[in-house]
């Protein structure tokens, strides 16, 4: 218990850095902050209304606060570009960003998780190169490059799958169960899944190796177990550092995507990132960065608290 | 002996001033998330002792006792929490007296781990200048002192200069240790556990190596071990501690023949023995020495000793010199050789044949 | 006297002895003398075209690798955009080695307070996730050459001082440090001497591990019109522009991103070849 508490509050000042950095993205972009809310074809009495409401007159500490004060009743502000609710904006977004997620990182883990045990049952041998070669390859591949070239085969070369774009869902459904909406998801899902296959293959491999290196498996194999059964122990003593990559990735995936969402025009957070950077809409980009990265500080915590539950040593202090 | 009278020319204050006087030094350490508040380990807890010039004092005791702790606390390395240093007869960092950088160009430090002390990275000759150099001496003065420092301690500077400490044996690199503390050109050393880590043909060659450099410049030694028979070698004196405390202090024939306290009795006793008629039936201390966070009060040896009464759980005992009167002092820290204590003991004195 | 080798030589005697690490070398090697030898090596003009020649498949008319959208020479303009590419991938990693770097040994050196300072705001940027923190900071500063390189370095920054500073911590704790600070030497005296010598191995092996990464965002970067700006040359920018035309000449389109991907790999196989020849583990 006490391990718990002491990452939920290692977290707390975290998440308080983070949104004063997305707090201060307004100020590091060029020009007056205020702009970024004003509309262009304003008067100079709105302006002052506007900047009186917005607290652009007070000290910057007040500022924040008042920000973070909007921020956490759910209020992050008004798309310039689309004059809709920014929390709307990011909300639709998020859950396309995350139906793609959630096709790419089960098979990402799957893969890497087999590709990574393999290897370690046999260091040293053809298998464990080719699957460390593979590893590097996914790791240094352009994901957005590896999106166009599988443009160019399947929808160039052989029309077999869609380009870009999205199937419209119908409401209430997740669209991920039918061919005509899964189609359009499989090309951006594989060139997602490439880093974290090639990152968990690595710490996979890495971890089962570290485990079976250890004393304890030797007394197994003394007692007298069978492989199977030393295999069992092993995968479960590398679980921890498994399940750290993992969740790691998972966060990677939520806020990088925005390389893989551009080439395929994928309506998702990382899409929207980048409309947001072509319109100069700094509140929608503020509060696609503030979202995103809050997403990854609770990812990381809850890989911390997984990983407290899976190993007892962890518990303490 | 020869090493008082060849008074090296930076000592103002005469042959028969200590060179190192310590007081009443302590060091505890708070333990952090331990669950209680405060717990404390009292590492070194009031200290006092001296060393004369060119004299060598050997410190012996269990491992955790404070030895190391206490060489560190000399050298400045951590701070004090109370105690007062005078090196030849100034203060060290008081307000008036010497700094702590003017004591480390007196006294220098050799440590136990011979590889992990050589930076890995240096050729030898560069790590024993480097001192040199911190001293002000220009690059190419720096490396003849310490290539001079190479050749005091035996080893060749064109042979084993250039060379990385992984080139060189565990004894080579002991020697390199060694010139380097001498390079700076102190007055004292301190020796923390310096040749435990080695073979004992090599520690033997070290020894004689320090035994001839204490002779030739006239260094005092603070030579700290759990070795008793490699300090009784080398030592003067002998100073035994025990759970951050002096327990018996005295010279080093005298101690080794005649113990007085019950745990350095205990301690002789425990060594092996080339005798087989001395060879002991039962181990003579039993048990672990008590966790240093809680302490009894009284004696803090009084647990695992035979001759514990209940004087020694209620009281403290200080330092007593026994027999008193001598001309070398030999004192130890226990009721039985205090003739007021109230110890059944008291008085009688203790002989080898009531411990064997 | 036998000849005495110093840490150095030795690792670079392992690291010869390294196939992937040699032909990662082999390849940056050729990618480097290109870019400086561009204007010679070079068949055309890189910023000559015509609309005749827009968009012509592999070995047309002399172009080897075909031409763009506004017709000029492919090759021409893949060793050109090397230069930019490379110093933009290059850059932000020296900057982030020098200001990352140097924070981690003071705050592994000093510990205590400086430490606390250090690593915690380390600890915020570290929070977002490398690509979105990228893109932000350069996106919110506007998107030139510039702001790419600033908000790159601002990435690397702390995962830079992260393994500084635990090589540091580590490198304290042994007892030549000790034996230094008894000699009477002040902090940044040990440092200089003691401490850089020792940790420099595992932040090289990093760093040049991350130049791979720098490479993939920087890349990256200019492929969302966050970095460079046109007619400049460069890989990212070069893949973005000819994406609309992979219906045209599919696999002339996909040549910057082959290029980014070589690169990234050969700095890749350098970084295992010298983390295994200075005996560093990640």
């Amino acid at each position: 218990m006490l391990g718990i508490f002491r990452r939920l509050a290692l977290a707390f000042p975290i998440a308080v850095g983070v949104s004063v950095v997305c707090f201060a993205l307004v100020y590091i972009a060029p020009g007056d902050p205020l702009e970024t809310v004003v509309p262009s074809d304003a008067t100079a009495a709105t302006i002052a209304v506007i900047k009186h409401a917005y607290g652009f007159d007070k000290p910057l500490a007040i500022q924040y606060l008042i920000w973070l004060g909007r921020v956490l009743h759910g209020n992050l502000g008004i798309s310039i570009a689309t004059n809709r609710p920014v929390s709307l904006e990011v909300g639709e977004a998020l859950v396309n960003t995350l139906r793609l997620v959630a096709l790419a990182m089960p098979a990402a883990l799957i893969i890497g998780y087999a590709m990574g045990v393999a290897a370690a049952r046999y260091p040293g041998r053809m298998l464990d190169r080719i699957v460390s070669g593979l590893a590097m390859f996914g790791i240094s591949l352009p994901n957005y490059w590896v999106g166009v070239v599988l443009v160019i085969v399947f929808a160039v070369q052989w029309p077999l799958l869609p380009a870009t774009g999205m199937a419209p869902i119908a409401p209430g459904s997740i669209g991920m169960f039918n061919w005509s909406d899964l189609r359009f998801m499989i090309l951006p899902a594989i060139s997602l899944a490439l880093i974290p296959t090639g990152i968990i293959a690595r710490s996979t491999r890495a971890a089962v190796l570290d485990v079976l290196s250890q004393d304890f498996v030797l007394t197994l194999r003394a007692k007298g177990l069978d492989e199977e059964a030393i295999t069992r122990h092993v995968l479960r003593n590398a679980l921890p550092q498994v399940i750290a990559v993992v969740a790691l990735q998972f966060g990677y995936l939520m806020g990088g995507s925005i390389l893989v969402e551009t080439v395929f025009s994928w309506p998702g957070t990382g899409y929207l990132l980048g409309y947001a950077i072509q319109n100069r809409d700094v509140p929608l980009l503020q509060g696609i960065v503030l979202v995103l990265s809050m997403i990854f500080v609770v990812t990381n915590l809850i890989a911390d608290l997984l990983q407290v539950r899976v190993d007892p040593r962890l518990r303490r202090g | 002996m020869s090493s008082i009278l060849a008074q090296p020319p930076s000592d103002f204050e005469g042959p028969l001033l200590p060179l190192l006087l310590v007081r009443d030094l302590k060091k505890h350490f708070l333990l952090r998330g331990s669950g209680k508040l405060g717990a404390r380990v009292h590492a070194v807890d009031g200290v006092s002792f001296s060393i004369a010039k060119g004299e060598t004092l050997g410190i012996v005791g269990e491992s955790g006792c404070g030895k190391s702790t206490l060489a560190r606390l000399l050298m400045h390395l951590m701070p004090c929490d109370e105690g007062d240093f005078t090196f030849d007869g100034e203060a060290v960092n008081g307000a008036q007296g010497i700094g702590v950088a003017s004591l480390r160009r007196q006294m220098q430090m050799v440590f136990q781990d011979s590889s992990a002390s050589l930076n890995p990275r240096l050729p030898v000759q560069d790590s024993i200048a480097f001192g040199p150099r911190m001293q002000g001496k220009g690059r190419r003065e720096a490396l003849t002192v310490a290539r001079e420092a190479l050749r005091q301690v035996n080893l060749d500077p064109d042979l084993v200069g250039g060379r990385f400490p992984h080139e060189l044996s565990g004894g080579q690199k002991q020697r390199v240790n060694i010139a380097r503390a001498l390079a700076i050109g102190p007055r004292m050393v301190i020796l923390d556990e310096a040749v435990s880590a080695l073979d004992k043909s090599v520690q033997a060659q070290v020894l004689n190596l320090l035994v001839r450099l204490r002779a030739e410049l006239g260094l005092a030694f603070l030579f700290i071990s759990h070795d008793l028979s490699v300090v009784r070698y080398i030592s003067h004196r002998v100073l035994v501690m025990y759970l951050g405390q002096v327990v018996e202090v005295g010279p080093a024939s005298a101690l080794f023949a005649a113990p007085l306290h019950p745990y350095t009795r205990a301690l002789l006793a425990s060594r092996p023995s080339m005798d087989p008629a001395r060879r002991i039936e039962s181990l003579p201390v039993t048990g672990e020495p008590p966790n240093p966070v809680d302490l009894p009060p009284g004696c803090r040896f009084a647990p695992r000793c035979r001759f514990a009464e209940a004087v020694c759980t209620a009281k403290m005992p200080m330092l007593v010199t026994r027999p008193p009167d001598e001309g070398l002092r030999h004192e130890a820290a226990c009721f039985i050789h205090d003739p007021e204590s109230g110890h059944s003991l008291a008085g009688t004195g203790l002989s080898w044949e009531t411990l064997t | 006297m036998p000849a005495s080798h110093g840490y150095w030589l030795g690792v670079w005697r392992k690291f010869c002895k390294h196939p992937g690490a040699l032909l990662g070398a082999f390849l940056l090697l050729c990618i480097v003398l290109a870019a400086v030898l561009a204007p010679w090596v070079a068949p055309f003009d890189p910023n000559q075209g015509g609309i005749i020649l827009r968009l012509k498949p592999f070995g047309y008319d002399g172009h080897l690798l075909g031409t763009d959208e506004l017709g000029r020479d492919m090759l021409s303009r893949l060793i050109y955009g090397a230069r930019v590419s490379l110093a933009m991938g290059v850059a932000p990693v020296v900057g982030a080695t020098i200001i990352g770097g140097g924070l981690g040994i003071v705050a592994g050196f000093y510990g205590k307070i400086a430490n606390g300072i250090v690593m915690r705001v380390m600890d915020v940027f570290y929070a977002f996730p490398s690509v979105l923190l990228a893109v932000a900071i350069a996106g919110a500063m506007g998107g030139g050459l510039i702001d790419g390189m600033v908000a790159l370095t601002l990435v690397f920054i702390p995962p830079m001082c992260r393994v500084a500073e635990t090589a540091t911590a580590q490198v304290r704790r042994l007892d030549f440090i000790e034996a230094a600070r008894a000699t009477g030497a002040g902090g940044w005296a040990i440092i200089r001497y003691h401490v850089i010598g020792n940790v420099l191995g595992p932040i090289l092996v990093y760093a040049s591990s991350l130049v791979s990464v720098s490479m993939l965002l920087s890349a990256g970067l200019s492929f969302l019109g966050l970095s460079v700006q046109p007619p400049t040359p460069d890989w990212g920018l070069m893949l973005s522009t000819l994406v609309q035309s992979i219906y045209v000449v599919p696999w002339v389109c996909a040549l910057p991103g082959a290029a980014i991907f070589i690169t990234s790999v050969s700095f890749s196989l350098l970084s295992n070849g010298l983390g295994e020849a200075m005996d560093v583990r990640r």
